[in-house]
């Protein structure tokens, strides 16, 4: 993120937030969030003025309304849209774009991967819920296949998209993945999204309590996950289970489930670099359906994280070096251009 | 050898080809020789959509009409005088604009039995030959063996050297004017100066038509067309596209606002996004973006930044763009939409000129969803037009939809360019703290032109939201409370409607104050209105003309001028949009003359059409 200087008093959660009531559901995921983006936003340094929160519609949009920052709840799909024109004008604010699955997948899937590719120093945060909320209930693109909903009384027949390899498709230069019900580790996450110089993508596991409850339990809860979810850590293997007993290795382009201690050590694991380009392509393909037989467990953390130049800077950078060798615009040439003649 | 010189008048030229024959690039190289005489001049080029549609048929074929006159002239003119006709669809397409009597200049080899064929003529006509042109003077000349012999000693392809054969045309119409070709070979030469067999060859080919001219003794007689008496100043030739991108600028460094362009390319607006990303150096920053919603969308980032946000298209576009502008509306922060309006609906007829999207302008969007609305007349106006929008939109913290057409767009005239330190100066404040006494920031407390502040990010105790959510009055906080909604349409509303107290009031273009007949007109109808209103006025009919720039809201006066006429005639290039918002408005009885054809209307249709009205009685 862009550097600020201003030295500002200490400010705590309670500075960012608002006098507005928040009007999730009681019990929705969206809370957790929230709190952690506002535990963590005044250690960033930042002051208030230089953030903008940029939502589009869904329930994760009215995000902006709770943070004392400055902030616009936009029309669906596209707060990544206002989000690039914001940042491509005004470099030294601090851009958040706060979306959900519809939000950024669906309606405004096009706008996202742009933003990815075109590389803003701008953090995505998706609250993935699997589920269109706000309208009550119909399934969304990241739905798992067979989903009953409101308007899929017979299942759902879509292929859900795999958000992290949507995003790497797109050269994301920062992909992660994190949980509402995980305070301590989104935290991590928030504070590494922003640290990123580029665009980044931290997908939140968000649970929808009114409509898709339960959809990540397998990955939150106590019983189940230690041996679903793979907390990736950079220079480590990867390694999971209660006592981390289980390890991915990768056999050839194929990562594979080994028990350790059983002719393979940890040091036998996939050992997980968030550079690596080519990893990162597997890693995020790691995206087993929960349901099937012998599936993979899934990875929470950061997949890939590279710095590339970022959209912004170069935009500014041409400016200034049209400026430098040309100097600035005289109008006055600019409107008599190169050819004229006098009427007397 | 010396020949017989005449002066005319009024000259119409069309350049007519095929659509990779650079009709275009010769009718442009004409007007701008033209112009830097002094000479008055206007356009109207007029192109398939398809960039080589099938090579010699009907639809490739790409024209360029230029009028040139020592009066001063408003349109390209009805008919021509002079078709250039590069091939026999070119001829077919183009000679029922051939005035009686006037001159066909055709290249032979355009006219061979491929090409008849390609044009449908039937088999075994070629209409140089069979004396249907008899009421036509009829120059025949091989320009492309012509042009191939002069570049003879090039070694260039054949394919290549065909290419300069407009260049030939064009040195023989520059003999025929009396012309110097200076200003097209130092064009050539900035154009092709790093390929140099190319530059020698278009060089070369135009000599060559020039020096056929001069040689040729068929030729008996060359042209001049002397100044016109325009009011004196330095003037250019300008393209409205051009005038348009030159007016955001403008407005850009006399606002302080630095100038972001969201755009998506479409025909007939992708001009402007490559005309504004040539200047960096004003700071322009220019966004082509994914879409045309991403397009609107950034440019309310930008402008929710504090910089000028604007967004240009064309119909289906703005069509594309309605939520956003209704985001704009409701979060009310400067926007300006640029819709160069084309042939609709759906892609409609993307190269052809039309009016048919100020309903969309005025009405299309979801909700109650008023919005200031401009339009320029001429191409040299898309400057004031467009400066005046930006003026509107910052000061009344309010999207404005610009509008222009494929017409204006495309075409040029002379121009006698303003001095920056003329140009009225657009002042933005943004709100910076809070004021004395005032304890909460209220993004929605307004002045007494109901206009809100404009609090950019960055600005230490004005933090706030905004969006799309309807808003309690004030305090800009969401609200679903019925009387608020009620109250913040009502404002709204009023809003847009009180910006009439801060434009000029309208001005009759022609005519006296009371008449039997107002003709009433917006846009780029402008000049075929004001020609048509001066014949009818010299033939001693009672008829005053209106030309509106500011169409939403109205001058405040519009009312008063329109209940001074016995009747008001609104001619549109669509099937009846004003008349409906004037009907509306005015209860008056007003008629249309609506062409709908992708052409601009005529003087003489319109002519005819306004003393059939007026029932002869002058």
């Amino acid at each position: 993120m862009s550097e600020t200087t201003t030295i500002t008093p200490a400010l705590t959660a309670k500075d960012f937030s608002t006098d507005q009531e928040v009007r999730w559901c009681p019990g929705c995921g969206d809370y957790s969030i929230l709190a952690q983006v506002q535990k963590i936003m005044p250690t960033l340094g930042i002051p208030r003025e230089n953030i903008v929160i940029i939502s589009g519609i869904g329930c994760s949009s009215r995000f902006p309304y709770y943070m004392n920052t400055y902030g616009m709840h936009s029309i669906h799909g596209r707060a990544t849209a206002i989000a690039s024109g914001l940042k491509a004008t005004r470099p030294e604010l601090s851009v958040w774009v706060v979306t959900g699955d519809g939000d950024s997948l669906s309606i405004g899937g096009n706008h996202t991967i742009h933003l990815l590719r075109r590389n803003f120093d701008i953090n995505i945060l998706l609250f993935n819920n699997q589920i269109y909320g706000l309208t009550k209930g119909q399934y969304s693109p990241t739905s798992e296949e067979g989903k009953v909903t409101k308007s899929t009384p017979y299942g759902s027949i879509d292929h859900p998209f795999n958000p992290l390899a949507l995003a790497r498709g797109a050269d994301a230069g920062f992909v992660a993945r994190s949980m509402d019900r995980d305070p301590k580790h989104l935290q991590q996450m928030l504070l590494r999204s922003h640290a990123h110089k580029g665009a980044s993508f931290l997908e939140i596991y968000q649970n929808c309590n009114i409509f898709n409850d339960g959809a990540f339990e397998i990955f939150t809860e106590k019983g189940t996950k230690p041996l679903e979810t793979l907390f990736l850590e950079q220079g480590k293997p990867l390694v999971f289970g209660a006592q981390r007993e289980k390890g991915i290795r990768l056999d050839g382009f194929h990562p594979v489930v080994v028990e350790l201690g059983n002719g393979f050590s940890e040091s036998d694991c996939w050992i997980h670099d968030e550079k690596d380009f080519y990893k990162a392509q597997l890693l995020v393909r790691m995206f087993d359906d929960p349901r099937m037989e012998g599936h993979l467990p899934r990875p929470f953390g950061v997949f890939y994280e590279n710095e590339r130049p970022c959209y912004e800077d170069m935009l500014n950078l041409q400016i200034q070096e049209a400026i430098l060798s040309k100097g600035k615009g005289d109008l006055d040439k600019l409107l008599r251009g190169n050819e004229t003649w006098t009427i007397a | 050898m010396k020949r017989k010189e005449e002066v005319l008048q009024d000259v119409v030229i069309k350049f007519a080809g095929d659509s990779g024959d650079g009709m275009q690039l010769t009718g442009s190289q004409f007007t701008n020789n033209t112009a830097l005489l002094g000479i008055d001049l206007a356009t109207f080029p007029d192109f398939p959509a398809e960039i080589r549609a099938p090579q010699g048929t009907l639809p490739g074929v790409s024209g360029y009409q230029l009028r040139f006159s020592s009066d001063l002239v408003f349109t390209p003119g009805d008919e021509c005088d002079v078709l250039v006709a590069m091939n026999a669809a070119a001829l077919k397409t183009n000679l029922k604009n051939l005035k009686k009597g006037g001159t066909i200049i055709a290249n032979t080899e355009g006219f061979d039995q491929k090409n008849l064929r390609l044009a449908n003529y039937a088999d075994g006509v070629n209409p140089l030959e069979d004396h249907s042109l008899d009421n036509y003077t009829v120059h025949k000349m091989d320009v492309t063996k012509m042009t191939r012999e002069a570049l003879k000693d090039i070694t260039l392809g054949t394919k290549e050297k065909d290419r300069a054969k407009n260049m030939f045309v064009l040195g023989f119409l520059y003999w025929m004017y009396n012309r110097n070709m200076e200003t097209t070979i130092q064009f050539l030469k900035s154009k092709f100066g790093k390929k140099p067999e190319i530059l020698e060859s278009n060089i070369k080919a135009l000599q060559a038509g020039y020096y056929f001219g001069d040689t040729t003794e068929t030729f008996t007689t060359t042209y001049r067309v002397e100044k016109a008496k325009m009011p004196p100043g330095v003037y250019r030739s300008i393209m409205g596209n051009q005038a348009l991108a030159m007016g955001l600028i403008a407005a850009s460094q006399k606002s302080g606002l630095p100038l972001f362009l969201g755009s998506y390319p479409i025909t007939p607006a992708s001009d402007i996004l490559h005309e504004l990303s040539q200047y960096k150096t004003f700071g322009v920053r220019t966004f082509q973006a994914e879409d045309e919603i991403a397009a609107i969308t950034s440019a309310i980032g930008a402008a929710y930044g504090g910089s000028l946000g604007v967004t240009t298209t064309s119909g289906p576009g703005m069509a594309l763009k309605a939520e956003a502008m209704g985001l704009a509306v409701m979060i009310e922060i400067p926007l300006l939409i640029c819709d160069i309006q084309r042939g609709g609906p759906s892609t409609g007829l993307p190269t052809k000129t039309e009016q048919s999207d100020l309903l969309q302008a005025y009405y299309g969007r979801n909700g109650e969803c008023p919005m200031p609305v401009i339009a320029a007349s001429t191409p040299s106006d898309c400057f004031d037009a467009v400066y005046e929008a930006v003026r509107i939109a910052v000061q009344h913290m309010t999207p404005v939809v610009f509008l222009s057409d494929g017409y204006i767009a495309n075409g040029a005239e002379p121009w006698k360019f303003p001095k920056t330190e003329d140009l009225p100066p657009i002042t933005v404040k943004f709100k910076t703290d809070l004021a004395e006494g005032e304890e909460k920031f209220l993004p929605y407390l307004r002045d007494e032109k109901l206009v809100r502040p404009w609090a950019i990010p960055g600005t230490p105790g004005l933090e706030h939201r905004i969006g799309g959510l309807e808003k309690q009055n004030i305090t800009g906080n969401v609200s679903y409370d019925p009387e608020n909604h009620q109250l913040m349409v009502k404002i709204r509303e009023e809003k847009v409607a009180r910006i009439a107290d801060h434009i000029p009031l309208q001005q009759l273009d022609s005519g006296a104050e009371k008449g039997d007949l107002l003709i009433l007109g917006w846009g780029s109808t402008y000049g075929a209105i004001k020609s048509a209103a001066a014949e009818l006025q010299h033939e001693g009919y009672k008829v005053s003309h209106a030309h509106l720039r500011y169409l939403r809201p109205f001058p405040a006066n519009l009312g008063e001028i329109i209940r001074n006429f016995k009747h008001v005639v609104i001619p549109e290039i669509n099937n009846g949009q004003l008349i409906k918002i004037i009907r509306d408005q005015f209860l008056v009885d007003a008629k249309g003359y609506n062409k709908i054809m992708g052409v601009p209307i005529t003087k003489s249709e319109l002519v005819l059409k306004l003393r059939e009205l007026l029932g002869g009685h002058n």
